[in-house]
């Protein structure tokens, strides 16, 4: 056992009302740049709807991620390091910027400079990349709310199979908004894409990130994240990709995104997992047996042996506690409501979705609760408008059982907290039928209704000596005040390794582990 | 710099044994070669310090791919022969062939083959890439000046390389560079230039060797950089690459680099 620590979100989407406030902040966080015009580190999609950029999520058209190859090694899809090699001067699988939408301005100036008593003076849009006059054909939001579904919501890859039965009438339609960040994944294909070697993923929080003075725009991270979530800035020539606000989680806050987020669905915690594991996870024969691969890949904050693992490992003991307070543990693990987002990819993805359930609660408010009857509210799941099928393309790999399981539990909570709030006679069976306890169902509805700030996101900061350490080298490097017989001697503490007086904590590895044998 | 001064008074002692040589000479073939490879060299100290954020290729193929995917291929790959025959042609010495049993005549006419195949990939790629980035805005309006000035030079050091390869060697009479040019580019590393070998070659070879040392020079200053970066490594490096936030040697001040600091002006 490698026990190693990956932050990680889990994003509720019935709580998802589609209002792009997490877009619009991380965009004037991180992409509000000359060449980034067109990037967008979280966006939020309507589904069904072919996405940004266009049908990204088809792998036979993107060669994204990875797949098996015929002696069920892990194999990257769009081929071995060779075939990279050879093919580095022309990317056969990067989508273009007009996959994504040619990114343009307006010229403002020509309205704010118009004379008084111009009629209509009119802005024209400008193209980022050229400076021209151009015609918006595309952007990353134009399926926004199923804005010419007819025309392209069909062509999403999520809707195979499903064809004969989705219409894009009016009054047939159905629709739910994903918000998308990078996975961070535990398997990131960007990563061994890279030519390079510039993209990592760090060791302490497994934050996948691109080392902006070792990439050399080789663009294969682009082409092999599946999820499409690392981007290249055609002013620098460089990758650039989300950053989980690393700056932000390192001082246990969370991310712009969750921070900024309306309808607060979003949660942010640690996972812990077994290194040795993952790609032997990752690997797993049968696609739909993947969600379970992973789960099995993370481990149990609570178990003394994972505990003494993780000390051995040198995971800090305030990280261990954060584990055991993880709501995102909670929710895909012990109440097991959250999925990952398309598992087929292999790449064991570490933002996770809580699948939604809006359509078919109305359904049930509106029939009422029929105690005697609990399964009346899982027959409606069944006429659920969302498919079930459609869910299931995206969250299980096509098991569509996966998905009824986690909306199952969603109702009989919902059923739950409905009937005690109004008094409604309660079939005692309810929660047993779903596999959890009464209590087990209490702790999800407090999870999902009411966590405050610091239930959602449970962060805990960066380590203090390393800061220490940093900060070491800078005074060593140039206010060199502080060594011995400097002038700014005394009240720094004992001499450091540099020959200056950096601060660390006393005993980091030593800190006993609460509730556990150390014998 | 000893060397350097070593060998220009080798190289005027020399020549002046076989055949009068003038400062013009001494100063195109061997003053002009040492200060380029003298700029090359530090120039690409200085640019690994202090700018690899600007250390990339520069693709433009997120904006324009139909043209590229035909240009760059062909492009690079005629460019690997090329400079595998310089490698045969001028590094290799003539006795060495001669040696293993090539002929002059069997050399020439490999040379003329291989070479005309070459020549014929890399002028179809540059003026595909050419023509693409003077004529595809959005590829034009990412070229700095420094690129427009790397093309002209790759385009002269391009026609006058194949012109005495397919003119000369394939339907002419034939030159015989590998004992006029090639011993003049190998002294230059040995410290004895023979400076008679280059004066007395055609015009043709001077100006592609004159041109081809001005890119050496450019060559840190501009995107060629990337040809170094070819990253040979991914196939031993692990697919996975794990790094811990150690600590690191701040910046020393003033020498960030380009970093973000010039968004916001043109291209």
């Amino acid at each position: 056992m490698r026990v190693m620590a990956n932050v990680a979100m889990v994003m509720n989407l019935d709580k998802c009302i589609g209002c792009h406030t997490c877009t619009v902040t991380c965009k004037q966080v991180w992409t509000n740049r000359p060449g980034t015009e067109y990037v967008y580190f979280n966006n939020v999609e309507t589904k069904p709807g072919i996405g940004y950029p266009k049908r990204y999520e088809d792998q036979e058209q993107w060669h994204g991620g990875w797949t098996l190859d015929r002696k069920g090694r892990l194999q990257l899809k769009a081929g071995g390091r060779l075939r990279k090699l050879l093919s580095i001067f022309y990317n056969p699988d990067l989508p273009s910027i007009d996959d994504y939408g040619d990114p343009w301005t307006y010229d403002y100036q020509t309205v704010l400079d118009a004379p008084l008593g111009t009629p209509n003076p009119a802005a024209h849009s400008i193209s980022a990349l050229t400076g021209k006059d151009m015609n918006i054909g595309w952007g990353s939001n134009f399926e926004d709310d199923l804005a010419g579904a007819p025309e392209t919501g069909l062509r999403d890859p999520n809707l195979a199979g499903l064809e004969e039965r989705v219409k894009m009438e009016f009054e047939q339609v159905f629709m739910f908004y994903l918000p998308r960040i990078c996975e961070h994944c535990l398997n990131p294909s960007c990563v061994a894409s890279c030519p390079s070697g510039a993209m990592y993923k760090r060791a302490e929080d497994g934050i996948v990130l691109v080392d902006q003075d070792k990439c050399r725009g080789w663009r294969f991270c682009v082409s092999g994240c599946p999820y499409k979530k690392v981007y290249f800035n055609h002013r620098t020539g460089k990758a650039e990709k989300c950053t989980f606000c690393f700056p932000r989680i390192e001082a246990g806050q969370p991310t712009v995104c969750s921070e900024t987020c309306v309808g607060r669905l979003r949660y942010l915690g640690l996972f812990l997992y077994d290194a040795d594991k993952v790609l032997a996870a990752a690997a797993t024969p049968d696609v739909q047996d993947l969600y379970e691969a992973q789960l099995d890949v993370f481990l149990d904050p609570n178990d003394p042996e994972v505990a003494a693992a993780a000390e051995r490992d040198g995971i800090p003991y305030n990280w261990l506690e954060a584990a055991r307070r993880s709501p995102v543990y909670e929710l895909a693990v012990r109440h097991r409501v959250a999925l990952p987002l398309h598992p087929e990819y292999r790449t064991l993805p570490m933002v996770w979705y809580i699948p939604p359930l809006s359509p078919v609660a109305d359904v049930v408010s509106a029939t009422g609760y029929d105690a005697d009857d609990p399964d009346a509210v899982f027959a409606t799941i069944e006429a659920l408008r969302i498919p079930i099928e459609y869910l299931a393309n995206l969250f299980t790999a096509g098991d569509s059982e996966v998905i009824r399981t986690v909306l199952r539990k969603l109702a009989a909570m919902r059923a739950i907290q409905r009937a005690t709030q109004l008094g409604l006679p309660l079939d005692a069976r309810l929660a047993g039928s779903v596999g959890a306890t009464t209590d087990d169902l209490d702790d999800l509805y407090r999870l999902l209704a009411i966590a405050k700030y610091d239930q959602r996101y449970v962060i805990p900061p960066a380590h203090a000596e390393e800061a220490g350490r940093l900060m070491g080298q800078h005074e060593q490097l140039f206010c060199s005040l502080d060594t011995d017989g400097g002038p700014g001697m005394g009240g720094m503490g004992p001499t450091g390794p540099h020959g200056i007086g950096s601060w660390s904590p006393e005993g980091r590895r030593t800190l006993p582990v609460v509730g556990q044998d150390r014998h | 710099m000893s060397p350097c001064v070593w060998s220009l008074i080798d190289a005027r002692s020399e020549a002046r044994a076989a055949m009068s040589t003038t400062g013009a000479q001494i100063f195109w073939w061997v003053v002009l070669p040492y200060v380029a490879l003298g700029v090359f060299v530090v120039g690409h100290i200085w640019r690994w310090r202090y700018d690899q954020f600007g250390w990339t290729s520069r693709s433009t193929q997120l904006q324009e791919r139909r043209l590229l995917k035909w240009g760059a291929p062909i492009f690079h790959y005629g460019t690997f022969a090329a400079i595998g025959g310089h490698v045969i042609g001028v590094l290799i010495p003539e006795r060495w062939t001669r040696a293993i049993g090539i002929p002059e005549a069997g050399y020439r006419w490999f040379s003329a083959i291989a070479g005309t195949i070459a020549a014929v990939l890399i002028i179809g790629g540059v003026v595909v890439l050419a023509l693409r980035r003077l004529f595809v805005p959005r590829v034009r309006a990412t070229t700095s000046p420094i690129d427009y000035v790397a093309l002209i030079l790759l385009l002269i050091i391009i026609l006058t390389g194949i012109a005495p390869t397919v003119g000369v060697n394939l339907f002419g009479h034939g030159y015989d560079y590998r004992t006029t040019v090639a011993p003049w580019f190998r002294g230059l590393f040995s410290g004895s230039p023979q400076i008679a070998g280059i004066a007395h070659a055609p015009f043709i070879y001077q100006l592609h060797a004159t041109a081809a040392w001005v890119i050496w020079g450019v060559w840190p200053f501009s995107r060629l950089v990337h040809a170094w970066s070819y990253p040979l490594w991914y196939l031993w490096r692990p697919y996975v690459v794990f790094r811990s936030r150690v600590a690191q040697r701040p910046t020393e001040p003033g020498t960030g680099g380009r970093k973000w600091r010039k968004i916001g002006v043109p291209y």
